[in-house]
């Protein structure tokens, strides 16, 4: 087939409409996620004393440095998707967690200590968090991946880092709801090193299949 | 240059909103530009340019399947030139080399420079056989005879929209085996 031919072919093919790349990586989300869920509920479930850790801002500071990582993630990710996107100006928004983690660990050290620091930094669920977090992101991974496929990526490893965090953050959401560790120091130790992990692991597969 | 340009974001704008006459005129007009740019790499890499469509019609077949990632609101060339890129980078690592792509090879292309010949084209012809009986008669019958939709259709008693899905069908599998060959 000459170029001429196939030009034609998709000139014909021009009334095919796909769908957004946003759209796409929402819907995969959205099917991915009953999956994570399920595992949380089978093995893990909400920590009984919920009410009354709901009255410790470190408890609530938790969700706000999980979603402040999965909602830029997948901002920075959808932006990434279009062939020309450079990363500059972009990456400042990945360090937000990273800033509220530092305000937050600058005020419990503020605060007269509950507990030695290293108990708050080790915790009692390190291993748990290390294990939940990683597995709990595997279906949403593979639907972010899923979702980005859909784009053109110009860097396929990086925008599978993305996918990584977007699903260790959405994943972290649920595991801060079961987790009894609520120090900030325990937060940035154990959830940064599961989420890294999970980002390890989404640049590996998305080095092959986000390639288009 | 900047004229150019513009012409084509419009083009594509109006191909977006449905103009398959506007589509077909930005496709050829960019096809001698991007061939320029894949002989330039080529010969950059020490590669002998006769592969030059083959990477054209790869960069042409990304930029139909992408096209929902472009930005009505954005310039159309850079867009354009980033896949160029990607596929150029890619076909040059297929062949095994280290490569170094110029961003000016897709820049700075001097209107006259373009060869006009259609060199041979061997890979997208090849993978057409691979594909299934179905999809290749529909694409078949659209690029070499370039019968229309609907001729295609009562030729093959197929709904026209089963042509439509064919086409598109086709088209998608034909790039994927490209990149994955």
């Amino acid at each position: 087939m000459d170029t001429d031919q196939l030009i034609r072919s998709l000139a014909a093919d021009n009334a095919h409409r796909a769908p957004r790349v946003g759209a796409m990586l929402t819907m995969a989300l959205l099917v991915a996620a009953p999956l994570s869920i399920l595992i949380f509920a089978t093995f893990l479930g909400v920590r009984p004393d919920v009410m009354t850790a709901m009255r410790n801002p470190f408890f609530d500071m938790k969700f706000a440095v999980t979603l402040s990582l999965a909602i830029p993630a997948i901002i920075v990710s959808l932006h990434l998707s279009r062939p020309e996107a450079l990363m500059r100006g972009w990456g400042w928004l990945l360090l937000l967690p990273v800033g509220l983690l530092a305000v937050a660990i600058g005020s419990e050290a503020m605060m007269a200590p509950a507990m030695p620091m290293t108990m708050r930094l080790v915790g009692k669920n390190s291993r748990v968090c290390l294990i939940a977090i990683p597995v709990m992101s595997l279906p949403l991974l593979a639907g972010a991946l899923f979702g980005l496929r859909h784009g053109a990526p110009a860097h396929p490893a990086l925008a599978g880092a993305l996918a990584g965090l977007v699903s260790a953050g959405l994943a972290a959401t649920l595991y801060a709801s079961h987790c009894t560790d609520d120090s900030p120091l325990f937060v940035a130790t154990w959830y940064t090193l599961a989420a890294a992990l999970v980002a390890a692991v989404g640049a590996l597969v998305g080095s092959k299949v986000l390639r288009y | 240059m900047r004229g150019r340009e513009d012409e084509w974001t419009g083009l594509m704008r109006s191909a977006m909103a449905g103009d398959d006459a506007a589509y077909h005129r930005l496709l050829k007009a960019v096809t001698p530009v991007l061939r320029a740019a894949a002989r330039r790499g080529l010969a950059r890499a020490g590669q002998p340019p006769d592969q030059a469509e083959d990477i054209v019609q790869e960069i042409l077949l990304a930029v139909h399947l992408k096209r929902h990632t472009w930005d009505s609101e954005a310039p159309f060339a850079p867009w354009l030139f980033a896949i160029a890129r990607n596929k150029l980078i890619d076909a040059l690592r297929r062949r095994g080399r280290r490569v170094f792509v110029n961003i000016d090879d897709f820049a700075e292309t001097l209107p006259g420079e373009a060869p006009q010949e259609t060199a041979s084209a061997g890979e997208v012809a090849a993978q057409l056989g691979t594909l299934p009986q179905r999809q290749r008669d529909v694409l078949q019958s659209i690029a070499v005879e370039s019968a229309s939709i609907k001729d295609t259709a009562a030729k093959f008693s197929m709904s026209e929209g089963a042509v439509r899905v064919a086409l598109h069908r086709g088209l998608a599998a034909l790039t994927a085996k490209l990149r994955d060959h």
